[in-house]
């Protein structure tokens, strides 16, 4: 007997993917009785579902971000590697290479094979397991940065850029906006492979997860809190800080602060401008056009379905390459990872 | 790596607001590059240096060959900029293993290759560079840099890493050239100051403090004397047997655009003056002026229209002299005697006020309401002639402003700092017929938090877009402060204001209570022709 077709038993629900034999849902935008969770990011870990199954790193961020209790009734942590048996499914978690505990989600039924990739990376990362490939059926891809216009640069070349900023300026402070799951920990790390020991500043709302990474067993550090009263302390310092507040008034009372960025939509000059960023570092955790394809292709499925982004360049990208691609215009995902500031005031 | 490390400096003088951080870029760039990389990153960012050898047609040629129609088209709208849009999408060639150009590379290329070898030359270089350094390229050979340096910028940042003073290098910025190898040597002591001998060089002007109210107590008469300020530009002659020039206040060379001056320098001295549009005795207005500026290069009618006149003010070098160390009574004489003798056409002396008294020179200045005369500049008698602006020497005393109060009606988006912001505003009045008319521009005098404020009203008030520009609902009035109004045929109201700035938001006043045109027109000094 053939296999059967992923469509046959991963559906498209109001709710996000949801595998119909298994009896549970992936990365779904409301709270339901079962999810299998990708990542941290709160477009993909939402609260109060009753079954949660992720990685221990993914259950803890989760934990942090939500409170005990709305991350999942009961929790089910699952190790990269291991497999389940859910309903007859077969179920085992891939590193994605997109944040700690970021993982894609392999299944299989019936001998049809699916992976849910959820947000991923293949530059490298010290803070996260590396991406690794599944061959499969069906891939299921995000696309961000899904137009030949995103090619991110190596990331140690703009850490060295940041670097030579910081020298050149040794009187300003350095406010760096990120988001604070995974950006902001692969920053801090990055500058410690870079040989940058002195203390990182931190944003308060970036404080507690930094706190979760080191219990989870990854060293950033000296860190201390930015805190603006003392802004003489921070001449020379890199500050960390949501997007959201490096344009805003907390940045403004810092020492002259140099504006940066860390995001890959800083690409494109006309969105770093906006922003009021003076320094756009491209620095990103989601795979760039040529990593998507390159992945597409590896994964040797014959079809692949974009839950959000540009899938229409995707699409057509993928069609040359003889691969068939569906786009599922998932609602509520990829708002976490907009890590830039407001971008027009009140438009 | 000249390349590389230009396009790293291009995209950070792109993105940084500040003046001293724009200098300190300079000066890195300066203190690490070798000559003659340096020189002419100099003078590509001045646009000393320019090319057109590419089209962007052509840079788009080039990409198209290599990029999937669809594609393009998508990223093009994207991005929205072809330049950057092709640097972007370019995809190196495998295998490509030949090192970035160095600027001076690309300069010499640029000027020896036949223009059908362009194209391949230009492909060769973009597939060695990464992304930043490829926009920079195609900047650079498309002429379209733009990165708002200025000469006087540079100046500055050539004078803060020297540590020679920005007076000295101003005095032979005229007499060297791309890739400004002499100057760079001097700067960094390994080779004397260049020689500029006979050439024409600028000599940087002195200028003056505004004076305000409690300044005024601290003077005594007798030790001042007044002069009219004219409401043209400011320039400095330098003719000689090395030749001629006519700069603007910052030392910019205006030459070309005002022959006449040029053919009337029939002699070896230095001046200062007021340069101005002028039909026999008559000052025209300052928008007759501004019709003579900026131009490469001027017409028969041009010329017989608006005819440029001199007004001195000041001799600063008479033949091989250097009169600069001479007090100002002295220099004053100098002047008039030396008027007396070459009577060179197109120019006469700006005259002396006589007052005897600051109250009565203040009764002189409210009373000059003559658009021509912006107010008056003091200057003491025994002051020598120093670059810059030296306090308590020469004191600039304006007249008090006018204002009308006038609706706004279209914003535009500003520059640096406030791009994100509508901060450029075009403000009318009401026409006898009920239309509103434009009358001038406005890109300052009001507070951040105003600006916010207005920000927010015309993005929820806007009724049409052109391009950058808004135009929007008739709801806000404006206080608008001017020094003056004068008659032109460039408006469509038939009016211009000077130096336009807001001074306030009348959010207490309805729109139909702002000014009518013939109240603004009343305000016209001069009614001529
Ligand atoms: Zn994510
Ligand atoms: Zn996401």
């Amino acid at each position: 007997m053939a296999a059967p077709h992923p469509q046959d038993w991963l559906r498209v629900t109001p709710a996000g993917l949801f595998c119909e034999p298994g009896g549970f849902f992936i990365d779904p935008t409301r709270a339901v009785d079962r999810a299998v969770i990708s990542h941290g990011h709160s477009d993909h870990a939402r609260p109060g579902h009753a079954h949660v199954l992720a990685t221990r790193e993914t259950l803890a961020i989760m934990t942090a971000r939500m409170g005990e209790g709305r991350a999942g009734a009961t929790q089910q942590a699952l190790r990269c590697g291991d497999a389940l048996d859910v309903n007859g499914v077969r179920v085992w978690l891939r590193p994605a290479g997109h944040v700690l505990g970021s993982a894609q989600v392999c299944m299989e039924w019936r001998g049809s094979r699916a992976v849910v990739s959820g947000d991923y990376k293949r530059q490298a990362d010290p803070t996260a397991t590396g991406f690794e490939v599944e061959p499969c059926d069906l891939f299921v891809t995000e696309a961000t940065f899904a137009l030949p216009v995103f090619r991110h640069p190596p990331p140690e070349a703009e850490m060295a850029r940041l670097l030579r900023s910081v020298a050149l300026f040794p009187e300003r402070t350095h406010v760096v906006g990120c988001y604070s799951l995974g950006k902001c920990q692969r920053l801090i790390a990055m500058l410690r492979q870079a040989g940058w020991d002195r203390p990182i500043h931190l944003h308060g709302a970036h404080q507690a997860l930094c706190r979760t990474y080191e219990e989870l067993g990854v060293p950033l550090g000296p860190l201390r809190p930015a805190t603006v009263a003392k802004k003489d302390e921070l001449k020379g310092a890199i500050v960390l800080a949501p997007p959201g507040a490096v344009a805003d008034r907390w940045a403004r009372r810092l020492a002259e602060p140099v504006v940066a960025v860390a995001s890959g939509w800083m690409r494109v000059r006309q969105r770093a401008k906006q922003g009021g960023v003076e320094l756009p570092l491209v620095i990103s955790d989601h795979a760039d056009w040529d990593e998507l394809l390159a992945t597409c292709t590896e994964v040797q499925a014959p079809e692949v379905w974009v839950t959000h982004g540009r899938e229409d360049a995707l699409i057509h990208a993928l069609a040359q390459r003889g691969i068939k691609g569906r786009a599922l215009h998932l609602v509520g995902l990829g708002e976490e990872e907009e890590d830039i500031p407001a971008e027009e005031p009140a438009a | 790596m000249s390349l590389p490390a230009f396009a790293e400096l291009l995209e950070r003088l792109v993105f940084t607001p500040g003046r001293n951080a724009k200098l300190a870029l300079l000066r890195q760039w300066f203190a690490d590059q070798p000559d003659p990389e340096r020189g002419i990153g100099l003078a590509a960012l001045t646009e000393e240096l320019t090319f057109s050898a590419a089209k962007p047609a052509m840079i788009r040629e080039i990409v198209a060959a290599r990029t999937d129609p669809e594609l393009w088209r998508m990223s093009y709208d994207y991005v929205g900029d072809l330049a950057e849009t092709v640097a972007l999408i370019w995809r190196p060639r495998a295998g490509v293993n030949a090192p970035p150009p160095l600027l001076s590379e690309v300069v010499e290329a640029l000027e020896t290759t036949p223009k059908a070898e362009i194209p391949a030359v230009l492909a060769g270089w973009l597939d060695t560079l990464d992304a930043g350094a490829r926009l920079a390229l195609i900047k650079l050979v498309t002429g379209g840099l733009r990165v708002g340096v200025s000469a006087r910028l540079a100046r500055v940042a050539l004078a803060e890493w020297s540590g020679v003073a920005v007076e000295e290098i101003e005095e032979v910025w005229h007499g060297v050239a791309p890739p400004y190898a002499s100057l760079f040597q001097w700067l960094s002591g390994q080779a004397p100051r260049p020689d500029p001998r006979e050439a024409p060089v600028f000599r940087p002007l002195m200028l003056a403090h505004p004076l305000e109210e409690t300044d005024i107590a601290a003077l005594r008469a007798e030790d001042w004397r007044a002069e009219w300020k004219w409401d043209g530009i400011r320039v400095q002659l330098t003719a000689g047997p090395g030749g001629r020039k006519l700069f603007s206040r910052g030392g910019e060379d205006i030459s070309a655009a005002f022959p006449e001056i040029l053919a009337a320098m029939e002699f070896h001295a230095v001046l200062d003056g007021e340069l101005l549009v002028m039909r026999g005795e008559e000052v025209a207005p300052f928008a007759d002026l501004q019709q003579r500026l900026n131009r490469k290069s001027v017409t028969a009618r041009m010329l017989k229209e608006h005819p440029a006149a001199v007004r001195l003010y000041d001799i600063l070098i008479d033949g091989e002299e250097d009169l600069r160390p001479l007090p100002f009574d002295a220099r004053r004489a100098r002047l008039e005697a030396w008027h007396g003798r070459v009577a060179p056409a197109r120019m006469d002396v700006s005259p002396l006020v006589a007052f005897d008294s600051l109250d009565a020179l203040a009764r002189l200045r409210d009373g000059a309401r003559a658009a021509s005369i912006e107010g008056l500049m003091l200057k003491r008698g025994d002051a020598p002639y120093v670059a810059g602006r030296v306090k308590g020497l020469w004191w600039k005393w304006k007249r008090d402003p006018l204002t009308v109060d006038a609706v706004l009606m279209y914003a535009q988006r500003g520059h640096g700092k406030r791009s994100s912001f509508y901060s450029d505003y075009t403000f009318g009045v009401w026409r006898e017929d009920g239309e509103l008319v434009p009358i001038g521009k406005a890109y300052s005098g009001y507070t951040d938090e105003e600006l916010a404020w207005l920000d927010r009203w015309i993005r929820n008030n806007t009724i049409n877009r052109f391009g950058p520009v808004r135009e929007v609902d008739r709801g806000i009035v404006f206080e608008v402060a001017f020094d003056a109004a004068q008659l032109s045929s460039r408006h469509k109201s038939g009016v211009a204001l000077r130096f336009p700035r807001i001074a306030r938001i009348r959010r207490d006043k309805p729109v139909e209570e702002a000014d009518r045109l013939e109240t603004v027109l009343a305000l016209v000094e001069n009614h001529p022709r």
